[in-house]
């Protein structure tokens, strides 16, 4: 393949937007869609143009939640950067600090306890299983169903936060893992309260499902709507459920096999159509094999330390290199990139965040829909603001 | 048949909802402030400092090493180091914060003071009502209003409490024993020219036996200095965990130890030492 095949083959796929001309009738309409709106998650705008009802033009605007965290990263040590990256996607604390844990450790070279890593795969599932529910309550909640799925999701995810707080000491900013291994120990009594309410999610899904997956409504709503083809999700980046309902089989946690997703086995969702039902049903489908991947982790926890003993924790100098440490978040791939200089302080800190990048498409599965159709495309994105303008 | 997909879903509401009176499970909200849930133990929201004893002021076991305001993340930690030095809980003489400030809307309890502090002088409280009309000076904690009593940290946090406890128990031990064995040595050299030592003894009675060796005139200047850390724990009330396992070795000395005058000033070693001036 020659450079200049290549180049028009990218250019296909970013061939966007595709422009959809007004009918003429009437003028056009331009509407600030936030930041201050329910659907947004946060403080997020979306400059619309409207023929009609038809959204023929859509712009994103973000940065109203901008907290320099890189910038603070880069100024501070490694380990006070830990509990900044609680307050990225304040929905999975636990799964960002796995990824910059994961980060450090891959720059310093820093072998982590076999309980430490099941403790980890344990609190990233729960974390998975309560950021889908959570999302998928918010998508109903915002498509009419109001209240009512989303209480239901928060009942569930109340008890899995019980038990993060009766770990980790908060409910959401758990500041837990670190370089090397985690803080506390998990108690045998937290691991059997963890069996508790794992062996009761399976209801729950099962209840979530009855509720509203062949629901007529729901379905019209959602099925055709938003569609994301595979080949522009492939070329802008897009990671996580977003990206595997469009059918593309990319799983970081079966590409990667970080820390120790070889050993369990589960399946990877995949979506066909790539619209909003299927990406409400990937993440349906997800929970099922997170649970079905903490049912085989919770079987036999193994004993032992938690963290490295030979871990530091203060005067953490790491030597100068680079490393970029990823992990499959809820919301898609979540990576650290750290350059060191030797110093207490990364040269470099940088985050790749998903939601931000899943949010990058949103044009093109908004463009030609309804204006309610935009707020439910973009509450099947899944982001955090904390996450995208960081 | 259209319209099944809405009726299953309504079964499923149906179903919660009649739920909701019969099974807890389906009930999950209590009424705040009449009703409460308990907090688990590892619960954290701010930082608070611990002290022993009765007096917050005495018996803070924070030494100003300032750890934690240097590690703190959103930097809500200020200290200033005080000019004397008072004793912690091994007799040893420390500085002490004489400012310690947190700006509770500034921290964020990410808990990484505790983990630093290498004296176990700052944990994490549960409260978390603390709503004020003042928002600058009211969230800006004093030591007064951060310390909280070795009791308290037990009632909050029992596990993690009385495994401090031990540790310090055993450190303290530690030193105890170290500066027994350096007592005796002292005590032994003292010993072998007793007539120089005789005369000076009863004008400085706590630190004598150790400080035997300089010339009898020095030896009030020395004390006044406070290197207490020979002399205070020098003879040790045993710990009722680690055992007196110092008596064995002493026995070959007691007849040295009794003929010190010290031991009658020893019996709390926190207590005495007061090196101010």
């Amino acid at each position: 393949m020659s450079a200049s095949s290549i180049k028009t083959e990218k250019l296909a796929g970013w061939n966007r937007p595709p422009v959809i001309e007004s009918d003429g009738e009437g003028e056009l309409l331009e509407v600030a869609m936030g930041p201050h709106h329910p659907s947004t998650h946060g403080v997020f705008r979306m400059d619309v143009v409207l023929d009609g009802e038809r959204v023929i033009k859509l712009k994103p605007v973000f940065g109203y939640l901008h907290r320099n965290h890189e910038q603070l990263g880069e100024r501070q040590s490694y380990l006070a950067s830990m509990p900044y990256t609680d307050r990225l996607d304040y929905f999975c604390s636990l799964t960002n600090n796995w990824a910059y844990a994961l980060a450090v450790e891959k720059l310093v070279g820093q072998a982590v306890p076999e309980r430490a890593e099941y403790l980890r795969v344990i609190l990233a599932e729960l974390t998975r299983i309560q950021n889908h529910a959570s999302t998928i309550g918010f998508l109903l909640q915002e498509m009419g169903a109001s209240g009512t799925p989303l209480m239901y999701a928060f009942r569930e995810r109340e008890k899995i936060l019980d038990l993060f707080e009766s770990l980790t000491g908060s409910r959401m900013m758990c500041n837990y893992m670190r370089f090397g291994g985690c803080r506390v120990d998990a108690s045998p009594a937290w691991i059997e309260a963890t069996r508790k309410v794992v062996s009761g999610l399976n209801s729950f899904v099962d209840e979530f499902e009855n509720f509203l997956m062949t629901n007529e409504i729901l379905m019209a709503r959602c099925q055709g709507i938003g569609v994301l083809k595979p080949d522009l999700a492939v070329n802008a980046g897009i990671s996580g459920p977003m990206l595997r309902a469009t059918g593309v089989n990319y799983d970081i946690r079966k590409v990667d096999h970080y820390g120790i997703y070889d050993r369990f086995k589960f399946r990877v969702p995949l979506g066909d159509h790539g619209d909003i039902y299927d990406r409400y049903m990937v993440r349906m489908l997800e929970m099922r094999e997170s649970i079905s991947i903490l049912n085989q982790a919770l079987k036999d926890v193994p004993a032992g330390p938690v963290m490295d003993p030979k871990a530091k924790i203060r005067n953490f100098r790491p030597k100068a290199g680079e490393s970029y440490g990823r992990i499959e978040a809820p919301k898609g791939e979540l990576g650290f990139y750290l350059i060191s200089d030797g110093s207490p302080n990364p040269y470099r800190y940088r985050v790749r965040p998903p939601s931000l990048i899943n949010l990058t498409v949103l044009e093109d599965m908004c463009l030609g829909s309804n204006v309610a159709d935009v707020v439910l495309i973009f509450g099947s994105v899944d982001i955090v603001l904390g996450e995208v303008d960081r | 048949m259209l319209g099944d997909g809405i009726l299953k879903g309504l079964v499923e509401t149906a179903r919660n909802f009649a739920g909701s009176y019969v099974s807890k499970e389906r009930m999950t909200t209590v009424e705040y402030p009449e009703e409460r849930l308990p907090l688990p133990e590892a619960a954290r929201n701010f930082p608070f400092l611990v002290y022993d004893g009765d007096d917050w002021e005495k018996g803070l076991r924070c030494v100003a090493c300032q750890i934690c305001e240097k590690e703190c993340p959103p930097k809500c930690i200020y200290i200033e180091k005080s000019k004397d030095k008072k004793p912690d809980y091994v007799g040893k003489p420390q500085i002490y914060p004489a400012k310690f400030d947190i700006d509770i809307s500034v921290c964020m309890s990410c808990q990484i003071c505790v983990e630093v502090c290498p004296f176990e002088a700052i944990k994490m409280n549960t409260e978390f009502e603390l709503a004020t009309d003042d928002r600058f000076a009211g969230l800006l904690l004093d030591r007064k209003q951060l310390s909280r009593s070795n009791e308290y940290y037990h009632q909050i946090h029992p596990t993690e409490a009385s495994e401090v406890d031990a540790r310090l128990a055993e450190e303290k031990a530690k030193v105890e024993a170290k500066a027994k064995a350096a007592a005796e040595a002292a005590a032994a050299k003292a010993a072998a020219a007793p007539a120089v030592g005789s005369p000076a003894t009863p004008a400085a009675k706590p630190a004598a036996p150790v400080e035997a060796k300089p010339a009898p005139a020095a030896i009030a200047a020395e004390v006044a200095k406070a290197p207490v850390a020979a002399t205070a724990p020098a003879a040790p009330k045993p710990l009722p965990g680690t055992g007196s396992d110092g008596t064995a070795p002493m026995s070959a000395e007691d007849k040295k130890a009794a003929e010190t005058p010290a031991k009658p000033d020893e019996g709390e070693p926190k207590a005495q030492g007061e090196p101010k001036e």
